[in-house]
């Protein structure tokens, strides 16, 4: 029987060893019926990318606190670029400490949401499900 | 998206971007994914394919890690597929053996996938065979399948790998536990891990012993290994390649494939079945009328099973 599940991963790129966020989220994508791939802290953009393509994951959420993601997000991009997968057939998503500013050129980069401190994971959960509503049934 | 057979193409040519797009086809169930199955199957069977179980807390994760990273070291490419549960009650899972494998992962040579068991029992997910097929046909040297965490008789693994693997710890039981049928017998090659705690020289004799006293013709190895300190793990190595040498001159590999064979054959052709029944009945409510039955204890589930299949009643 076709069993069709959202696979998503969780991933912290650089050097802060904060967890917790990206922790309560990938625990809330599991209770919301989702198959979340957490690969633990101080992730490499290609490490990333890699754990990306070997799960062929539908979504992609980066949780960042130590203010290094102008420069850490658009090498994930990269990264994901140089192995095949073009970051717009993925659901990209951010969390952390993400100043207003930084809002509108990530979303340039294909991070099509930043969820800030307070967010309930109630939206992040709807958030996710908007978009597998709204995507394209695939062969 | 590429048509399934040009995927198939390419993770021959050894895309790896298209074997991980194969395997989430395979992982489905779907249309694409069977055929994909029926085209890479005969091109599989080339990996030596090895399963580790053992219980939760085991350390069958840090040993898994270590033994790829010691298997590279001789130069072997390997497939990994690690497996977690499912959660009953809301379908999903949190699938965290990459956090122990985080260095293998810049590794081109490793290809690891973490699957969920999505409801299957017996320490293994509904697709684990077809997604060890395709890395085996993908040319991995070798496969290592985790299991989740399994108690006495979840023995699902020793029916699709080479070499089975029981990874056991020190207290984690006396020798009468260790006796049970089961998950001791389908081990291969046997594992004291964290063998740098207290009672682990005990452990390892009173494995000796059951082996000894059970087994004829080919004694199962007792490895000694402290994976997160990198204890033992070229022993283990050893073990398995020389108990992949042991199949290959005994001619039991032929034996223990065939016996696999059936056994996926018949387990398949058995999921079919209900499928198909659960979906005909399910369609007229008759399976919940049933349940109901059952449930409120005016009908036993025998009967109930038997008006399923359409017998009796």
């Amino acid at each position: 029987m076709t069993d069709m599940k959202l696979r998503v991963l969780i991933a912290k790129p650089g050097l802060d060893g904060h967890d917790r966020g990206a922790k309560v989220v990938a625990r809330a994508l599991r209770d919301a019926g989702m198959e979340v791939i957490y690969t633990g802290i101080r992730q490499t953009p290609d490490m990333i990318a890699e754990a990306a393509l070997q799960e062929d994951v539908d979504v992609i959420g980066l949780s960042i606190l130590s203010g290094a993601h102008m420069e850490l997000f658009p090498r994930v991009i990269d990264a994901l670029k140089s192995r095949e997968i073009d970051p717009a057939d993925v659901l990209m998503f951010a969390g952390g400490i993400i100043p207003d500013a930084d809002i509108e050129p990530l979303k340039g980069m294909g991070f099509r949401a930043i969820f800030g401190p307070g967010t309930s994971t109630a939206d992040i959960i709807k958030f996710v499900n908007d978009w597998a509503d709204a995507r394209p049934v695939s062969a | 998206m590429a048509p399934i057979e040009a995927l198939v193409e390419q993770l021959l040519a050894g895309n790896r971007r298209a074997l991980g797009r194969v395997l989430t086809q395979i992982e489905n169930d779907t249309p694409a994914g069977r055929r994909a199955l029926a085209a890479l199957y005969p091109r599989s069977g080339n990996a030596h394919t090895v399963g580790l179980t053992g219980s939760a807390g085991s350390g069958k994760s840090t040993l898994t890690g270590a033994l790829a990273r010691e298997f590279r070291a001789r130069g072997r490419t390997l497939g990994i597929v690690a497996i977690d549960p499912t959660s009953p009650f809301s379908h999903g899972a949190l699938l965290g053996d990459r956090i122990r494998m985080q260095d293998l992962t810049a590794d081109p040579q490793v290809f690891l996938r973490s699957m969920a068991t999505r409801g299957a029992l017996g320490g293994l997910a509904p697709a684990t065979s077809g997604v060890v097929t395709a890395l085996d046909a993908f040319g991995k040297d070798i496969v290592l399948i985790e299991t989740v965490g399994a108690g006495q008789d979840e023995v699902e693994v020793a029916m699709m790998a080479d070499t089975t693997v029981v990874v056991l710890t020190p207290g984690s039981g006396d020798d009468v536990q260790a006796m049970k049928a089961g998950i001791m017998e389908i081990a291969d090659v046997l594992v004291v891990n964290k063998c740098d705690l207290p009672n682990a020289d005990l452990l390892a004799r009173q494995l000796r012993t059951i082996v000894e006293a059970s087994r004829s013709g080919r004694l199962t190895p007792i490895v000694r290994t402290a994976s997160a300190l990198g204890e033992g793990i070229g022993d283990l190595a050893d073990a398995l390649e020389e108990h992949r040498t042991y199949l290959g001159a005994s001619g039991v590999r032929e034996a223990h494939r065939r016996e696999q064979a059936r056994h996926q054959v018949l387990a398949l052709a058995r999921q079919r079945l209900i499928d198909r029944l659960v979906m005909a009945q399910g369609a007229d409510g008759r399976l919940d009328a049933l349940v109901e039955e059952v449930a409120a204890r005016s009908l036993d589930p025998h009967a109930a099973a038997d008006a399923l299949i359409g017998e009796g009643r």
